[in-house]
């Protein structure tokens, strides 16, 4: 697929409406990366001029302040601001909570200040400007459920942007028992997602998908990358995998739109 | 000899409220021991958070059975001290049920009323409390942190408030005016008959022996509180006006750290620049937090204001899968280590001596730090806007800043993205592959 960079843009002279920030997570990991194209095809469609920072982005810094390194965590925040003040970045996209929530929150004081979005809030702006349609069709009649990252909810109170979205497709939303300002965590947050758990009789990420199992979907729908990792591992231990599949919104609205 | 129990009833009341007065001296004190940090932009959404959240109760309720039933001894706490206020006026001045001086006996039958009705109340909703903690296996009350004096402690604040409602209402039992005038007894009438056998004479023995002990009691119970979980009752309401107004999903950038980094990044600083002369006198500023002296007064504050109630842990997805992280040991133990370290200070002549222990190790363990996954569940549920995670999240950065202690594979964590700009070991050249491969 063709994806501008910030570099390319700036060789013609040319400014995007918006930078999608693609984060460590959907750049390289393998289940991620489908979450990057899907949104990319989604933008595509929608006819969003945005651009990628490609090899020119780097971490976010959120894993290494919330494992206590506070010093990473500074220099690589005043690094990417030194990258998106020289591109005169003013809006930006993410798929992942945790680049969301440092970019938009513990950036500004440190000279960084952009209107973030969350890619569920993006869409959810896309369709309300009438620049995407969601197809209700493709998905109709299956049961989904949401599982609310943390860094998304509970860290930012953003709960409606994907339950909206979710509604869209034509599907029936289930809640979990924990949902919203409630819900349990995946287990992979404050940097636990590079370590192994403590000593304990379970991982959280078997109990939350446990969790999501009981309102028998066919779909567990995240927004963040590292949910998705931890609910497909946790549905994968459960041997769940025949019925029950972990897909990020995007993807869903992608494979509504058959893009 | 005439004014001898007005004089005694002086004597209790000076010493019961300076007593009060002193330990709250102390509370000040120590939370006072903690690092500045400014609370005070955005008032009105202060103001408001603490008329939402201290006075309204309104995160106590979002679980229904037990915020409903706190809200009872809440209310009840609160309006039947205005019978307190009758109590101590009439003790002072030797009168008896003055307020029926000032209002009309209707109005006064109507106030005693609604004290009684809330005093029963209490009564059977303390009880449940008791129940619950006590009976019911409830997973929160059961807690390791919760044995020995925890529990004890909330049990004991319990059977005051049995106490205290009992003798109040068997106060109004045993006053044979107040019960001949046949209104605003509509608890108490009930217990007439269980000093049936007594004398006139008697009957007003036990009505001033229970007006006694009701009045002594209180002030003994204001004063337990210094000692208790219970300060909740008053610090409630400075707790939610000072706590944090931010998303949840901030976290306070280190200024001590920006300026270190600021100078690392300026290609215009001289490496081998001499320091300033007067600044090699500074002590370096400590990395994160390690002890209650490196906390801010916030913090302080959250621990003193924590009543031990186990919502927090119950949501900590740590705690439910069984690892040590407990947020609310997190909170005791900070308070439990501020209160030694405040003894230290009365002990040594109001300077802290080095008693060769610190809150992390000697009280939090790393294990327990390295467990929270930062989803602000706790937060989320203190009733009183308590922020448990502020704290976890200062120990680490103590540990990773200035011991190097951070799990193995958080430090290659940290290398890989020092190194390639990610947590995992690939080459930032490889940043955009994902376009090209479907």
């Amino acid at each position: 697929m063709i994806v501008p960079t910030m570099a390319d843009m700036m060789a013609q002279g040319k400014q995007p409406e918006v930078l999608f920030w693609v984060g460590a997570a959907g750049s390289y990991d393998d289940r991620a990366k489908k979450i990057t194209r899907a949104f990319v095809k989604i933008l595509q469609q929608a006819k969003v001029d945005f651009a990628v920072l490609g090899v020119e982005e780097s971490s976010t810094g959120d894993a290494a302040k919330r494992a206590g390194n506070e010093f990473l965590f500074q220099m690589q925040a005043m690094m990417n601001i030194e990258v998106l003040n020289g591109y005169e970045v003013k809006k930006i996209v993410t798929c992942d909570p945790h680049s969301f929530n440092t970019l938009k929150n513990e950036y500004p004081s440190l000279g960084g200040t952009y209107e973030v979005y969350h890619h569920t809030q993006f869409i959810q702006n896309l369709i309300a400007e009438g620049r995407l349609k969601i197809d209700q069709t493709t998905l109709q009649g299956k049961r989904v459920t949401f599982h609310d990252p943390c860094y998304l909810g509970r860290g930012n109170d953003i709960y409606e942007s994907p339950r909206d979205l979710i509604k869209r497709l034509g599907v029936n939303l289930t809640e979990m028992k924990r949902n919203k300002r409630s819900a349990l965590c995946c287990g992979a947050g404050g940097a636990q997602m590079f370590k192994d758990a403590e000593a304990g009789d379970k991982e959280v990420n078997i109990l939350r998908t446990e969790e999501a199992l009981e309102t028998k979907p066919d779909i567990i729908a995240t927004g963040c990358p590292y949910c998705n990792t931890m609910m497909t591992d946790g549905i994968k231990f459960k041997e769940k995998e025949a019925a029950v599949v972990v897909k990020d919104i995007a993807e869903l609205i992608a494979e509504a739109n058959n893009l | 000899m005439q004014y001898l129990p007005n004089i005694l009833f002086a004597i209790a009341l000076t010493l019961g409220l300076g007593f009060f007065a002193m330990n709250i001296r102390k509370i000040f004190r120590n939370i006072n021991l903690g690092k500045k940090i400014d609370r005070t932009d955005n008032t009105a959404a202060r103001w408001k958070n603490m008329f939402k959240i201290a006075l309204g109760q309104s995160k106590m309720v979002r679980r229904p059975f037990s915020g409903f039933l706190h809200v009872i001894v809440y209310v009840g706490f609160v309006i039947i001290n205005i019978e307190v206020l009758e109590i101590v006026i009439d003790g002072l001045l030797g009168t008896h049920r003055i307020f029926q001086n000032f209002i009309s006996a209707s109005f006064y039958a109507f106030l005693i009323a609604t004290f009684e009705i809330l005093a029963a109340l209490v009564f059977v909703v303390v009880t449940l409390f008791w129940t619950r903690r006590n009976l019911a296996n409830i997973k929160r009350f059961l807690s390791p942190e919760m044995k020995g004096w925890p529990k004890m402690d909330g049990n004991i604040i319990l059977y005051f408030e049995m106490v205290l409602m009992t003798l109040f209402l068997v106060m109004n039992a045993t006053d044979t005016s107040f019960q001949e005038g046949g209104i605003g007894n509509p608890i108490s009438q009930f217990l007439v008959p269980l000093f049936g056998s007594f004398s006139v004479g008697g009957l007003h023995a036990i009505e001033r022996t229970a007006w006694w002990f009701h009045i002594l009691g209180i002030l003994v119970f204001l004063n337990y509180l210094f000692y208790s979980k219970h300060l909740h009752i008053l610090l409630a309401f400075p707790n939610t006006f000072f706590a944090n107004l931010n998303p949840k999903g901030q976290f306070n950038n280190l200024a001590s750290v920006t300026n270190e980094v600021k100078l690392m990044m300026d290609p215009d600083a001289d490496p081998y620049a001499a320091p300033d002369t007067g600044a090699d006198e500074e002590i370096p500023e400590k990395f994160g937090a390690s002890d209650v002296l490196d906390l801010n007064k916030i913090q302080l504050l959250n621990a003193y204001t924590c009543t031990e109630c186990g919502r927090c842990t119950s949501a900590c997805p740590a705690n439910l899968t069984g690892k040590k992280l407990s947020p609310r040991k997190i909170m005791m133990d900070t308070r439990d280590r501020m209160e030694e370290v405040g003894r230290n200070i009365d002990a040594n002549g109001g300077t802290f001596k080095e008693d060769g222990k610190q809150l992390l190790n000697d009280y939090i363990l790393p294990e327990e730090l390295w467990a929270c996954t930062s989803c602000n569940a706790c937060v989320e549920e203190c009733p009183v806007n308590i922020d448990p995670l502020s704290i976890i999240m200062d120990m680490r950065r103590y540990l990773v800043m200035e011991e190097s202690a951070a799990p193995q594979e958080l430090n290659m964590m940290m290398t890989n993205i020092e190194n390639n700009g990610a947590p995992w070991q690939y080459n930032q050249q490889d940043r955009l592959n994902w376009a090209n491969e479907e």
